[in-house]
């Protein structure tokens, strides 16, 4: 049953889209954007497209969490909101 | 099928895209730290690409790659049962321009880090009137 | 409590949804978006080019100008952040640490004190702590070659699967990404340096600029790739596959390079002396 996959993981890219403007600590942050990328990745493979979610998995969950760990290490770590 | 229930399962999809993009403006306009303004910018763009890919997709399609075969042999090709290639080629290369600009903005927050030891936008208004 | 920007974002939503009423049905087959131009790639991709993988035919032949714009602009942010954070003026740190690797103990040496020099016995780590990772260092000094034979592996074979010069050159970056990460990143510039970084992401544009010129001399348009088939020696058909895979490689120069260097700059905020 495909659509209630869909349905699921369009639950879990809400959660965390919300989560991760949500927490005050911006590492976690960072975490929780790695995790929304992987569930959009996910979510394009289920519709079909393989290029586009081999792209996001590769550069929206690898090099950009990077990327983002270690500009939150060279700044600071906490928010106010 | 009711009516209502016909346009909840045809519609149910754009709605929770728009949910996501709600979602990212949000934080683009309400949120006081700069990297929480990045995030939201991230958000509304994967959004976005999500609705244009989402336009690709059909029913009992399969992925937009034909069976292997070797060299351009005579084979009769139905675009029905393949799912519509053209968004998914100018939303890959839209990913990789979204992870350069990102390095870009994260650069720039770098810079503003080291001028103001803040990265709350209020503290830097703050700092910029005492000038 | 940012009542206007609720507000703002309530209205944005509530007209989209709105708009969503007139779009046609989610995943429905005759949406005009599926039945103007796409026909027309997904049926004659095959006896035009003779790649399987339509998304690549389309990304680097049918729509190349697009790919090459989209270069560039990588190409220009990769510039863009280093001009925002490179320095090259660094005042000396207040301290440098070294580790003694057989016993395992660190210096912590002040600034104009006698430093040892790198051997097998001494290593420079950074000011910030650093455990003796021998496990991480080891197994991802194992698993790298693995990762860019896989990362050539996905450029050599975009034709036929998912992949291409875009995500080839993202997992080429990433691996030396990860070796940056695992040792430090003194040791990771000193076998690919950011100098070096810039010439291969200007590289990689040229080749793709130079295909598409070097068929405009050869007397068609330009990145009309079925004029290479002299020089390639078959049909325009196949010299149309060949073509593809040549703009593939520069884009994954390009697109790695560029990985690389935003790395090199973010995480060690334009020093490029001490990194993540």
């Amino acid at each position: 049953m495909i659509w209630t996959l869909e349905i699921i993981v369009l639950t879990m890219v809400v959660i965390t889209a919300v989560a991760a403007i949500s927490v005050k600590d911006l590492l976690g942050a960072a975490v929780l954007f790695g995790a929304y990328s992987f569930m959009m990745c996910l979510l394009w493979a289920i519709m079909g497209a393989v290029d586009v979610a081999f792209t996001e998995a590769s550069v929206g969950a690898g090099i950009s969490t990077v990327l983002f760990v270690s500009a939150v290490f060279r700044t600071s770590r906490r928010s106010k909101d | 099928m009711p009516e209502p229930m016909m346009i909840i399962t045809a519609k149910l999809n754009y709605w929770i895209y728009i949910v996501l993009m709600m979602v990212g403006l949000y934080a683009m306009i309400a949120k006081n730290n700069l990297v929480k303004k990045i995030i939201g910018m991230n958000i509304l763009q994967t959004a976005i690409i999500l609705f244009f890919i989402s336009t690709g997709a059909k029913h009992g399609a399969t992925i937009p790659i034909l069976e292997h075969t070797h060299g351009p042999g005579p084979q009769v090709v139905q675009a029905v049962r393949y799912a519509n290639p053209l968004p998914h080629v100018l939303m890959l290369t839209a990913i990789v321009v979204a992870v350069a600009t990102f390095g870009v903005a994260l650069a720039l927050i770098i810079r503003l880090h080291r001028e103001y030891h803040t990265l709350e936008e209020d503290e830097i208004l703050n700092q910029l009137e005492e000038e | 409590m940012k009542t206007v920007e609720k507000i703002i974002v309530l209205l944005f939503g509530c007209f989209l949804i709105y708009c969503t009423f007139d779009f046609p049905d989610w995943s429905d087959p005759g949406t005009p978006a599926s039945t103007h131009v796409s026909p027309y790639y997904i049926e004659k991709t095959l006896t035009d080019t003779a790649v399987p993988n339509m998304v690549t035919a389309i990304l680097a032949d049918y729509r190349g100008f697009d790919t090459l714009f989209e270069t560039i602009v990588i190409f220009t942010a990769v510039i863009a952040c280093f001009l925002l954070l490179r320095q090259y003026k660094i005042d000396e740190p207040v301290a440098r640490m070294y580790r003694h690797i057989p016993t395992g103990t660190t210096f912590r040496i002040k600034s104009g004190g006698k430093y040892p020099r790198e051997s097998a016995d001494f290593e420079r780590i950074d000011l910030q702590y650093v455990p003796y990772g021998v496990v991480v260092k080891t197994t991802c000094r194992k698993i790298i070659p693995f990762v860019q034979l896989f990362a050539l592996y996905v450029i050599a074979h975009g034709h036929h699967s998912p992949g291409g010069g875009f995500q080839g050159g993202v997992i080429l970056g990433a691996s030396v990404i990860v070796f940056a990460i695992s040792h430090n990143l003194r040791s990771a510039t000193h076998r690919l340096g950011d100098k070096i970084a810039a010439v291969l992401c200007t590289l990689g544009v040229f080749i793709y600029t130079a295909t598409g010129v070097l068929c405009m001399l050869l007397g068609d348009n330009f990145l009309d790739y079925s004029a290479l088939a002299p020089i390639f020696g078959t049909d325009p058909v196949m010299a149309r596959s060949h073509g593809i895979l040549v703009v593939e490689i520069g884009v994954g120069l390009a697109v790695m390079a560029a990985m690389i260097s935003l790395y090199y700059n973010v995480s060690s905020a334009g020093k490029l002396d001490e990194g993540l």
